[in-house]
């Protein structure tokens, strides 16, 4: 497996290895990937919001992101480029596990979605020279080798006038416990072993590392757990854990 | 750098529809009565594509002989009827109910209810079925959101983690995220998901009819709680065309809605005409002057049924698939109304988030928010019955001096009128008369 169009390469094979093991669970809402299923709705509409006010659309059709492409850095199973194709999104899906493709091309066609799936890399795309109006790296960035690179390669991914979403975990005290002890260990809402503390991204990283390559951020949120309702919200006063951003590339 | 062989699945489905006629839509509707249309209708306001199935031919709907019964509308399902732009077609058949009495027997306490002590709205409103259906089934077939499929017959249903597809006996095969079941109490569709029903019979039986009469209602709704069981006028528009008889032109016209006890049922069945209005006579008084019969007779047993859970992989129950009551309370449909305008709602919202509308977690949401509200009314409706329906002495007793008591609190009588109206609880947008 040589890279021949990029020298970089953001491909963790610890991290790879993981998720090649869990990737026919992607689409099961009560298996392994169940916190992601909750959370998907609060990653939704941040998008969906966000997208439609940058861009003057209706959030109340069914179809408003009519004719915009965008890219799913990272897509696992599929679990946002569905969604965000019912939207009316022209979707690219990338993913670095090759497994992973074939579950999220299989699901679209049940599904009955068109979605450009790819197993690739951010980089590779990017050296390729294409761009898009959406740019999603959503609970990515904390998987991969290297995180300035990585979020440099998502910032360059982005057309001139477009949007880039960004989502992951922090590297606090508070995210150790609840996001390793308390998700992995105590709850077994995750496969143990599913995140390193260590690769967690701080906000000034996330940020830093998105406007080093051309993104201004507009915005930040916490992205709360509330064990009562068993459900997710954003709050933007509590980045302790989960948190995500979006920023856009200038005209 | 690995590249794996993309397959072109898309073209692969296409072949395979190419073969027979299929259509593909996100929601699939069984049943085109007046949830399963409300529901249509609902889901197209926003743009969600849906196919209505129905084994009936559309035409008998609108039939005077298929259903004379009549429906009593809530105010809370006046606006969600008027919130996806189908009440100003409604409307105009529509009378309104004004003060609504409810009376024990022939006791002299009675509970009266007024519009005007909790706003400008009516209470509520009566059609008749056919009024109901005619309209929505005419706005359903403009709508560029809903397939019609009636009459059409569905030989197999299949279910999946992907998706659910119907075939119907003309070998065309519909496909969808999702199947809303609103084909009534005997549904099929819960049936074939082995969902199980809790159900008794009452042993009650309702005869119903028009009648013509001399004297105006004013819009009054009477409901009188009788030994065999309750009695109820509720009031019609005038007639088109009057009805002939002693006294003169009969132009007034209320349904009836009489409850009785099944031993007396098979001998009243045989009464004709005259003997039947004599017996109705009886029980109506003499306030509105001389009646007349001005529709068919129809009888109908009265049982309750409450379905063990409301969904199923890609299924959900809407309305009388999901639970019948007895019409003590008028609140059958306005039950059935508000599934609609609940399930609507985390439809519509899920929907404009890109989510598959038949997400299990979606369908959660909506059982959650009804299964228990519809369980609560069955059982007071339930109660209510039991307590009315017999003559023991300190029971009326003690029900009239409750009567009274209810009567004499205007907060509790308020309480009592705002719940006929359906506008208590955690009310659906529509409910509330805001936007889906």
């Amino acid at each position: 497996m040589t890279d021949q169009t990029s020298t970089r390469d953001s491909r963790d094979p610890a991290e790879l290895e993981k998720f090649r093991r869990m990737a026919d669970e992607w689409w099961d809402p009560t298996g392994k990937f169940k916190p992601l299923h909750r959370l998907n709705p609060v990653r939704l509409e941040y998008i969906r919001d966000h997208a439609c006010e940058h861009f003057g659309r209706d959030k109340h059709s069914t179809r408003p992101l009519e004719g915009l492409s965008l890219v799913d850095v990272g897509c696992g199973g599929g679990l946002l480029c569905e969604p965000m194709a019912r939207l009316g999104a022209k979707v690219t899906g990338i993913d670095a596990v090759a497994q992973n493709i074939e579950i999220a091309s299989l699901h679209a066609a049940e599904s009955g979605l068109d979605i450009d799936y790819r197993a690739t890399t951010a980089e590779d795309v990017l050296a390729a020279g294409e761009q898009f109006d959406i740019v999603l790296s959503m609970e990515v960035v904390e998987h991969v080798a290297d995180p300035g690179a990585f979020l440099g390669d998502c910032a360059g991914l982005v057309a001139p006038g477009g949007l880039t979403f960004a989502a992951t975990l922090n590297r606090t005290p508070k995210a150790f416990a609840l996001a390793i002890v308390g998700a992995e260990y105590v709850m077994r809402w995750l496969p143990r072993g599913t995140h390193n503390w260590r690769k967690f991204i701080k906000p000034s990283e996330l940020v830093n590392g998105l406007e080093a390559g051309g993104i201004e951020m507009l915005e930040l949120t916490g992205v709360v757990f509330n064990p009562l309702t068993g459900n997710w919200s954003r709050n933007r006063s509590d980045m302790d854990v989960n948190y995500m951003g979006v920023g856009c590339r200038h005209a | 750098m690995i590249l794996v062989p993309r397959l072109d699945f898309a073209a692969m489905a296409g072949q395979v529809s190419r073969m027979s006629a299929t259509q593909t839509v996100e929601a699939i509707i069984v049943g085109a009565g007046m949830a399963g249309l409300t529901l249509a209708h609902a889901l197209a306001s926003a743009g969600i594509e849906v196919a209505v199935v129905d084994r009936t031919d559309p035409s008998s709907f609108i039939d005077p002989a298929f259903d004379g019964r009549t429906t009593a509308i809530a105010t809370g399902s006046a606006n969600v009827l008027d919130g996806i732009g189908l009440w100003p077609d409604l409307a105009p058949k529509s009378c309104p109910i004004d003060t609504i009495r409810v009376s024990d027997g022939d006791a002299l306490m009675f509970l009266h209810f007024d519009h005007h002590e909790v706003g400008d709205d009516p209470l509520g409103y009566i059609l008749e079925n056919r009024d109901i259906r005619g309209p929505l089934l005419a706005a359903a077939a403009a709508s560029p959101h809903i397939a019609l499929f009636a009459p059409a017959t569905i030989e197999s249903v299949k279910r999946g983690s992907g998706g659910v597809s119907i075939r119907l006996d003309d070998d065309r095969e519909v496909r969808a995220r999702v199947i809303f079941a609103c084909d009534g109490r005997g549904s099929s569709m819960r049936r074939e998901a082995r969902i199980p029903v809790t159900e008794w019979r009452y042993n009650q039986s309702s005869f119903v009819c028009t009648i013509a009469h001399e004297r105006p209602h004013q819009n009054i709704a009477h409901e009188r709680f009788l030994p065999g069981g309750p009695f109820a006028i509720l009031p019609l528009r005038d007639l088109e065309t009057p009805i002939r008889s002693a006294s003169g032109e009969l132009r007034h016209a209320a349904s009836i809605v009489w409850s009785e006890a099944n031993d007396l049922v098979p001998a009243i069945r045989t009464f004709d005409d005259d003997a039947f209005t004599a017996e109705l006579a009886q029980r109506v008084g003499g306030f509105l002057g001389e009646i007349a019969l001005a529709s068919p007779r129809w009888v109908h047993p009265l049982g309750l049924s409450h379905a063990a859970r409301y969904t199923d992989q890609r299924l959900a129950l809407v309305g009388d698939a999901a639970h019948g009551i007895h019409p003590i309370a008028g609140q059958g449909l306005n039950m059935g109304i508000r599934d609609v305008a609940a399930l609507a709602e985390v439809v519509v919202d899920a929907r404009r988030l890109g989510r598959d509308i038949g997400d299990p977690d979606i369908l959660a949401d909506y059982e959650r928010w009804r299964r228990f509200d519809n369980m609560l009314l069955a059982v007071v409706t339930d109660n209510l019955l039991r307590l009315f329906s017999n003559d023991i002495a300190p029971l009326r007793a003690t029900r009239d001096l409750g009567l009274g008591i209810v009567n004499a609190i205007p907060a509790a009588r308020r309480f009592s009128m705002r719940h006929a109206m359906g506008v208590v609880g955690d009310l659906p947008r529509l409910v509330r008369g805001e936007a889906l």
